[in-house]
């Protein structure tokens, strides 16, 4: 390949990482970050097994957040099971030798808002996380992904990962989004048009007005669904807004390092040309807040319409998933999005857990009284204390809901905190799977406005009827 | 890891889309030690009713497939978290092959790891594999991964793609940390040049 071929953003920084390539395209890349949890220790056990030794301890930092207490975080869980995985984070990252953002730690939180807030995830990087979810990281220009725990032991004894170059995918949002109409909204719109499968072995790049439009915590959510889609990671191209954010953060360069690294950072972009596998436009502006009815993210409407007929779905597969999902859910075909009942509410998760998201919520539940219960988890301890220095947890306390400590709490449900079997809960979380937020859960995927929105009125509402939304 | 080559085995129909890795390994269960034996907890919710009794209905229930070591599902198998565990349960429980019409990224690569092979295949020819097999539990289906081809009973044999890499890997059953090990000289050079060039990506 010549200097003068355009090249994506993604290739360029594949390119940079190839440590070798098979004849079969499978390449060797180095690995630049690897965030650990405490489901990473399959990981550890597999290396102490195989006698191997974590190779670039400075590379790896681990973060305690799937396990975390939520409440009366200084007792530790109730669990002794749970209490034996926080643990081994300790034990495994001690005995390696790598830095940990424990349960005790000023800075701890859900490893994806940690790992930017501290700086350690810059663009250009490849990072990769046994996590799902560790594509929110590709908004700031990096190669950034999900691996098993297989993987993860390769990348500790190794610094390295197999992997065969992935289908490109850009996806364009033309225009502005509308007001009240957030980062996650576009992002449920965009898989509901896709599909949950959608992006699979494709990297997406978002690209087009109301992406650039968009901050970092609002670009960090888009990214953060692209696994949603199916997507092997999503990534945006660094500019003004992610130099900005970074500067004078921990883990980025100082000084001299700092300007060598702006000026690579400033070649981190699709070059126009540029030929991508698959092209995807939207206007943003058609945008309206969108909630899913059902159990897949892609069971996306916008909070206007109704719940979908399986009758319409197309096909008799399709159909057959519509009828389980609302059997599941317990919906009717044609009911209005905004008839639906709510029991409870969760704002938190590394997809919405950031100050921003935290401010929007503030500005619905500021003056009003929550009517079911609400649960409100910042996404770090370090956005907990900025969310405290605004005034932020006296808006939340006066209106009813609890202000919790960070972890990843009912998102996941790993931590303990779940929600209760057959009752519906309104979720800033990535996923309305079965079971996900507990056996029996019902969870409808929504905004941190649409949520406070739905805690203020107990029933799916359009923040924008709300009024004074901006 | 064990090498695969061949198999002649009967099939698990599992006539679900979307089953993402939370309904094959509920996310409580994530913190069992291996050593528990994650077969008791593969779809552990979507196997029992509200009671937690098992659900006659549900296919793995059914005393005729129980043990049946493919399980051919409809579109987007194991999306969603990363957690292999998802594997784990699958490789327990004597699953050997996963067919589907599309699967999750991060699942099949995990699946490659564990010796579990999975292979994308037309959903008509899903359809197909699950009228036979829900006709008669017992038939065979065949999978030749050197060939890489798959048979129903006695019909012709249907190709399949597969990536050469992942193929490799499991035809072999190669760890693939003694491959990178083999490429060392390449590594330790590679390591020493980029940390000239990106010295600034460093974590200060």
């Amino acid at each position: 390949m010549t200097s003068s071929t355009p090249q994506t953003l993604y290739r360029k920084i594949w390119d940079q990482h190839v440590v070798t390539t098979r004849d079969d395209g499978t390449a060797l890349l180095w690995v630049d970050r690897h965030y650990a949890h405490e489901g990473s220790f399959h990981a550890f056990d597999q290396l102490a097994a195989s006698g191997r030794k974590v190779r670039r301890p400075d590379l790896t930092v681990g973060v305690a957040d799937h396990y975390v207490p939520t409440r009366d975080r200084a007792k530790g869980s109730a669990e002794p099971e749970i209490r034996e995985m926080i643990r081994l984070l300790d034990a495994n990252t001690a005995g390696s030798g790598i830095r940990l953002f424990g349960l005790d730690d000023p800075d701890q939180g859900i490893v994806h808002v940690v790992g930017p807030e501290q700086g350690l995830t810059q663009p250009g990087l490849l990072i990769v996380c046994g996590d799902s979810h560790t594509s929110t990281h590709g908004a700031f220009g990096c190669l950034a992904f999900g691996i098993g725990a297989s993987e993860v032991a390769h990348v500790l004894a190794t610094q390295t990962l197999w992997q065969k170059p992935a289908k490109t995918l850009r996806i364009t949002v033309d225009g502005s989004l509308g007001p009240g109409v957030t980062a996650k909204d576009l992002i449920l719109a965009i898989i509901a048009e896709v599909g949950a499968d959608g992006a699979a072995g494709h990297v997406i790049e978002y690209a087009g007005s109301a992406i650039t439009e968009l901050s970092m915590e609002a670009r960090m959510t888009v990214c953060n669904m692209s696994i949603e889609a199916g997507g092997r990671a999503g990534m945006i191209a660094p500019d003004e807004t992610t130099i900005g954010w970074l500067k004078g953060r921990p883990a980025v360069p100082q000084g001299q390092a700092w300007d060598a690294a702006v000026a690579q950072w400033q070649t981190l972009k699709t070059d126009a040309g540029a030929e991508f596998d698959r092209e995807v436009r939207i206007d943003g502006a058609s945008i309206a807040p969108t909630v899913t009815w059902g159990v897949s993210p892609e069971h996306a409407e916008p909070v206007t319409g109704t719940v979908p007929d399986p009758a319409q779905a197309g096909d008799p597969g399709r159909a057959a998933a519509w009828e389980a999902a609302l059997d599941y859910m317990g919906l009717a075909a044609g009911q209005a999005l905004s008839d639906i009942r709510i029991d409870r509410v969760f704002i938190g998760s590394c997809t919405n857990a950031r100050i921003e998201d935290l401010r929007s919520a503030a500005r619905v539940l500021d003056g009003r009284t929550t009517v079911i219960p609400t649960m409100i988890v910042p996404g770090s301890s370090a956005v907990k204390r900025q969310a405290e220095d605004e005034g932020l947890d006296r808006v939340f306390t006066a209106s009813g809901a609890e202000w919790l400590e960070s972890g990843c709490s009912m998102c996941a449900a790993t931590n303990g905190d779940m929600v209760p079997p057959g009752e519906r809960c309104a979720s800033t979380t990535n996923r309305n799977f079965r079971g996900r937020q507990g056996p029996g859960s019902r969870t409808h995927l929504m905004s941190p406005a649409m949520a406070a929105a739905a805690a203020v009125t107990g029933h799916i509402t359009d923040v924008r009827r709300l009024g004074d939304v901006r | 890891m064990k090498p695969f080559t061949t198999l002649s085995a009967p099939v698990v129909p599992l006539r679900l889309a979307n089953v993402d890795t939370d309904q094959i390994l509920p996310g409580r269960y994530l913190r069992k030690p291996r050593s528990a034996g994650y077969e008791h907890f593969l779809f552990h919710d979507l196997r029992r009713d509200a009671h937690g009794d098992p659900d006659p209905e549900f296919v793995l229930n059914k005393p005729a497939y129980a043990t049946a070591p493919i399980l051919v599902a409809d579109r987007n198998f194991g999306g969603g978290s990363s957690r292999e565990g998802a594997v784990y349960a699958l490789v327990d429980q004597g699953i050997k092959v996963v067919l589907a019409p599309s699967f999750g990224d991060i699942f099949a690569s995990n699946a490659a790891k564990n010796g579990l092979l999975t292979v994308a295949v037309a959903r008509d020819v899903i359809e197909r594999i699950w009228e036979v097999a829900e006709a008669d539990p017992e038939s065979p289906l065949t999978i030749d991964l050197a060939a890489q081809t798959l048979r129903i009973a006695n019909e012709d044999a249907v190709p399949f793609e597969i990536d050469p890499f992942r193929r490799e890997c499991l035809m072999k059953g190669l760890d693939d940390i003694d491959l990178t090990l083999s490429h060392s000289d390449a590594l330790d050079a590679f390591e020493t040049e980029y940390a000239n060039r990106y010295g600034f990506r460093n974590p200060t």
